[in-house]
């Protein structure tokens, strides 16, 4: 069954999320998230875990991030509500962004992305 | 119910693991203006799609029924990836400009490196209020004409003044379906933003 609408209540993501509105971290929707190398013992056990939880950490990869944004597009849940599942994620250790090998400012993050897409059209 | 049909026939496209950073643009413009398209046109991936209820501030007629003029109402944003780089990846977002859907903007402003705003010249007068939501946001932005089949050719210059762009603000136009003039259309924001923040002192 296909519907339209994917879920819009509110009170389910409210139950969903375990009864928070809010991500204890400071994420956004391009936050990438990766499944973290040292993965807590839980990880054996995914049962234990809450359903929305099981299902990003699922299909988080060691091989490859993905964005929450992207995250919620393939398991069609709000960004809102992955937000909140990926932080209780991170804080259980179970998944982590990656790190970068050095912090760029944003003018030489544009110059890259300036240079990726000179690149696109030649 | 409430759970989607599975997506396990979806082969899904992780990111190159090389890839640790990752920054947004924004694809910004009515609807019907071919946001969705020009995401199509660029991504590397097949175009993405989420949706997030909002509540939004509805106009009159609620009042009548002694309820709050306030509706629940599902927004799509649809968008793609570009890795530009062996360790960057850029997101674009299609974002819908309506004023009323501005508690999405929270979100998708914060950290955008800035936007690209599509419009349509034969309703050029509903750009007014996305440009009006990015300049009340503080997000950098170009403008692109996207020049659907059999809609009258402006000259540029035209659309610069009835839209009332700054002089410095680029103005490109383009095909969304076609990649090549997609693709420069975003070379032309991408060297505004960077040369904006390159002369700062």
């Amino acid at each position: 069954m296909s519907g339209p609408r994917r879920d819009p209540d509110l009170v389910r993501a409210y139950v969903r999320t375990g009864g928070r509105s809010r991500a204890t971290r400071d994420l956004d929707l391009v936050t990438l998230v990766v499944t973290a190398k040292n993965p807590p013992k839980a990880n054996a056990n995914p049962q234990a875990m809450a359903p929305d939880a099981r299902r990003v950490l699922g299909l988080c990869s060691t091989h490859g991030a993905l964005s929450i944004a992207e995250l919620a597009a393939y398991l069609d849940l709000p960004p809102s509500v992955v937000t909140i599942v990926v932080s209780d994620l991170m804080d259980g250790g179970h998944v982590d962004s990656p790190v970068p090998a050095e912090s760029m400012p944003e003018v030489g993050m544009l110059e890259e992305v300036l240079n990726g897409l000179r690149a696109l059209a030649v | 119910m409430g759970y989607a049909p599975s997506r396990s026939d979806t082969a899904v496209d992780y990111v190159a693991d090389t890839v640790t950073r990752s920054v947004k643009l924004l694809v910004a413009g009515n609807f019907g203006v071919g946001k969705t398209t020009f995401v199509g046109s660029v991504s590397e991936i097949r175009p993405l799609r989420t949706e997030e209820t909002i509540t939004e501030a509805s106009v009159g007629v609620d009042d009548l029924a002694g309820l709050p003029g306030k509706t629940q109402t599902t927004v799509a944003m649809d968008f793609g990836r570009i890795t530009v780089s062996a360790t960057l990846a850029l997101y674009l977002f299609g974002t819908p400009g309506q004023r009323r859907f501005l508690p999405m903007w929270d979100d998708l402003a914060r950290g955008a490196l800035g936007a690209l705003v599509l419009v349509d010249t034969r309703r050029l007068d509903q750009a007014d209020e996305v440009l009006a939501v990015l300049e009340e946001r503080g997000v950098p932005f170009a403008v692109a004409v996207n020049e659907f089949d059999g809609a009258a050719r402006h000259p540029l210059e035209e659309v610069r003044e009835a839209l009332d762009l700054d002089p410095e603000t680029p103005l490109t136009s383009v095909d969304a379906r076609d990649r090549a003039t997609c693709v420069r259309a975003l070379i032309t924001l991408a060297e505004f933003l960077f040369h904006r923040l390159e002369s700062r002192p």
